[in-house]
């Protein structure tokens, strides 16, 4: 019987989308849950309650709003490109599904436990750029198109940085697995060590998933939503979905690169009775709040600062970093043996 | 010393752990929401809230169709016709308050010399069609008699303001 799920074809399909499922599943029900745990988060910090009356707590909100959106009519503007119209919400939704499949939960726990992991979560998170082009470009309208444009320009500059910071980890890591990253966190994890690049990294992750205070492709106050103006119904509720879970995938991927992924803090006693995927989800959870409480608290960036922020202090600042780095490494002999 | 300052400033980012600081205070102060159906505020005695037309103790209307509301009402929103009772008294045969014109200003109360037309506590008279804002005489005095007790009260607790 366990033979046919590894050697019979069926039985691998079966067993892969088993698998895909099993992390898919808890994911959508997080991303769900975040939008109000956004809201709640948000009204306490504005000294409000949040949304509390469908059911206990207000948590079956999201399932209300749902409901509310598949009700819904999906207009499509008449000057609009058709296909790609509808394409765009599709793929931003897929993209930011299919980056879980390298994510490990737990020691090997993930669908594709692939030696150049972090390659292809850089990869599918640069490719999340395309469907906000797209819908920009699709939607054949002004607003859309402004907001697609400043994403474009904005993802492509953070990426530039992002990518430093990941070099930095790898270089202390000396391999691109996934799961090989956490296992090197073993004695400290990297937020320690490399603390300037986590935070540098996180901004980033803030930017490239443009989220406040770096929200200018939807910027409410100067160009309406942005890329997703022209979107109704279930349409925007992809985006809407697609948009959170690539928060959930950059707050896995701070997780895994500098907050020592599924391993308990410190490696002591109490903490490591507690299995390791529930430590990486409370790990996720600790950076979505960060997230919010960001959001809560600073105003939208002009767009200028947020160019200047990006190419002229990020960049020279985690090339610096990176040099630094490599250069104690290699002084004190601290290279890591698997290179 | 002082580009010093600014420099090391804003790399340590002061500015921005201060306001998170500042935000998360103010998550775990007391919420000012007040859960409107279940919690309400308080409501002044001298609240302009739904119309309603009074009675004398003995069951006897108060209003004697003086149109001094009628003619007070800035929104036009009263219309009164009158004519002489069978025992002589002046009373009105049409008493009607659109309450979509009305603009609850408060007028109507000040003019009234006999304390019929008063402006109660109740603020929850929302309607599903616009034809039930229409308020005829009939509604009034019902409301009256509804909230008697209440604007006997607030009345009584407003007297020495007036």
């Amino acid at each position: 019987m366990v033979d046919f799920f590894f050697t019979h074809p069926l039985g691998i399909l079966l067993l892969t989308v088993g698998k895909a499922l099993l992390i898919l599943v808890p994911l959508l029900i997080s991303v769900a849950m975040m939008t109000l745990a956004e809201r709640k988060i948000l009204a306490a910090i504005q000294l409000r309650r949040g949304p509390n009356v469908v059911g206990p707590f207000g948590l079956f909100q999201p399932f209300a709003d749902a409901i509310k959106m598949f009700m819904k009519e999906t207009i499509v503007p008449t000057g609009a490109n058709r296909i790609l119209f509808l394409m765009a919400p599709m793929l931003t939704f897929a993209l930011a599904m299919i980056a879980w499949a390298v994510i490990p939960v737990g020691d090997g726990l993930a669908i594709a436990d692939i030696n150049v992991g972090i390659l292809y979560l850089f990869a599918v998170s640069s490719l999340g750029v395309y469907g906000i082009i797209i819908a920009g470009w699709a939607s054949n309208s002004k607003y859309p198109f402004l907001g697609a444009m400043r994403s474009a320009a904005q993802m492509v500059s953070y990426e530039v940085s992002m990518g430093f910071v990941i070099v930095t980890v790898l270089l202390c890591v000396g391999s691109l697995n996934l799961n090989a990253i956490v296992k090197a966190q073993e004695t400290v994890w990297f937020v320690i060590p490399l603390f300037p690049m986590a935070i540098i990294f996180f901004i980033s992750t803030l930017a490239e998933t443009n989220r406040s205070p770096f929200d200018l492709p939807e910027g409410e106050s100067e160009i309406v939503a942005g890329f997703f103006v022209e979107y109704s119904s279930m349409s925007f509720a992809l985006f809407f979905l697609g948009e959170y879970a690539n928060m959930f995938l950059m707050a896995a991927m701070t997780t895994i690169l500098f907050l020592g992924g599924w391993l308990a803090p410190f490696g002591i006693e109490p903490f490591t009775w507690i299995p390791g995927p529930i430590w990486f989800v409370l790990k996720i959870c600790g950076v979505m709040f960060l997230f919010v409480w960001v959001r809560a608290t600073f105003p939208r960036y002009r767009y200028d600062q947020l160019m200047r922020l990006g190419w002229k202090v990020f960049l020279p600042f985690s090339l610096f970093y990176l040099v630094l780095v490599a250069g104690v490494l290699l002084a004190m002999g601290w290279l890591p043996k698997a290179v | 010393m002082a580009f010093l300052d600014r420099t090391a400033r804003s790399l340590l980012l002061s500015e921005l752990v201060g306001g998170m600081a500042l935000t998360m205070k103010y998550f775990f102060k007391k919420k000012v929401t007040i859960n409107y159906p279940y919690e309400r505020q308080a409501l002044s005695p001298r609240f302009r809230g739904e119309h309603a037309l009074r009675r004398y103790p003995n069951g006897e209307e108060r209003c004697i169709a003086c149109k001094l509301c009628e003619a007070v009402c800035p929104a036009q929103a009263i219309t009164i016709e009158a004519e002489p009772r069978d025992d002589g008294s002046r009373r009105t045969t049409r008493y009607d308050i659109d309450m979509t014109k009305c603009i609850y200003c408060g007028l109507c109360e000040e003019a009234c010399p006999v304390d019929a037309i008063v402006e109660g506590p109740n603020l929850e008279y929302a309607t599903e069609t616009r034809e039930e804002l229409l308020y005829d005489k009939a509604k009034l005095m019902e409301n009256g008699d509804r909230w008697e007790p209440a604007i006997a009260a607030r009345l009584e607790q407003d007297a020495p303001y007036r």
